[in-house]
């Protein structure tokens, strides 16, 4: 039996629940695979010229178990967290963290080569580097 | 006590900080305390207790390419900072931590003077 305290942790969850929903309900959402905010885990986005960079805060995850695909232009994330059990006699005060399976989703632009991708789990965060293609890489063209 | 409160709030503290999810679980021989800090390396995290106030800072440091444009950021600061105050119980001397893979793990036992005893009924 975990005893979790009513008062006042679940207002504020509660509180937390409405400002999400009406997040969500303002943001225009740049794909139709969004990036839903609030998931786990967080993820950061960004490009250089050469390359996609996606990061993934992910703590506390055995990186052998984690399940990166790429398909079709997609990137998935999934996973599970586990979270040892309290005792019987503990008393939960506050349960913020994830804990369970997740799976993320992000679009990923046409230019990148899905054969050359670097994952690398660092202090608990998922870095996932894809090249773009030779092809789409900006060339400087000498005028004769 | 007013010298005190101005110590523990410097200026540079007030700047916006991410607040990192925790989980706060209480047993018989003290709290142990979970903070979920990805991103940040073992020499950015800041542990302080000061009389009844334990602090917990971090600072995310991600390798990075150069010349790199966010396009979505669902982190968007690269700082956390949340502030517990501890009860009198707790013995704050003996706190041990842990972290591992952006986790860390706190343990806060109780006082000698403060861990449970078993009062007996006297029936009259």
């Amino acid at each position: 039996m975990i005893y979790r305290s009513l008062f006042p942790r679940d207002v504020l969850a509660e509180l937390d629940r409405l400002q999400r929903e009406m997040q969500q309900g303002f943001r225009l959402s740049p794909s139709i695979r969004g990036i839903a905010r609030g998931g786990f885990p967080a993820m950061n986005v960004g490009g250089t010229p050469q390359s996609v960079e996606i990061y993934a805060f992910a703590p506390g995850i055995d990186p052998a178990t984690l399940d990166v695909q790429i398909e079709k232009g997609v990137l998935t994330v999934a996973g599970e967290r586990q979270r040892q059990a309290p005792g019987e006699e503990a008393t939960v005060h506050i349960d913020e963290r994830f804990e369970g399976r997740f799976r993320r989703v992000v679009t990923l632009p046409d230019d990148v080569d899905p054969n050359a991708v670097d994952a690398k789990y660092r202090d608990g965060v998922l870095r996932i580097s894809i090249a773009r293609k030779q092809s789409a890489q900006p060339r400087r063209i000498t005028v004769q | 006590m007013s010298d005190n409160s101005q110590v523990k709030q410097p200026a540079a503290r007030d700047e916006a900080a991410l607040q990192p999810p925790v989980d706060v679980i209480e047993d018989a021989s003290g709290i142990t305390l979970y903070a979920d800090l990805p991103g940040v390396p073992k020499d950015k995290l800041q542990l302080h207790v000061e009389a009844d106030t334990l602090t917990i800072e971090g600072e995310i440091d991600l390798e990075m390419p150069g010349g790199i444009e966010a396009s979505h950021a669902e982190v968007s600061l690269s700082r956390y900072r949340r502030v517990f105050s501890l009860s009198k119980e707790l013995d704050a001397s003996k706190v041990s931590a842990e972290f591992s893979q952006g986790v860390l793990k706190l343990a806060i036992p109780k006082a000698e003077h403060a861990q449970p005893r078993k009062v007996e009924v006297k029936i009259l």
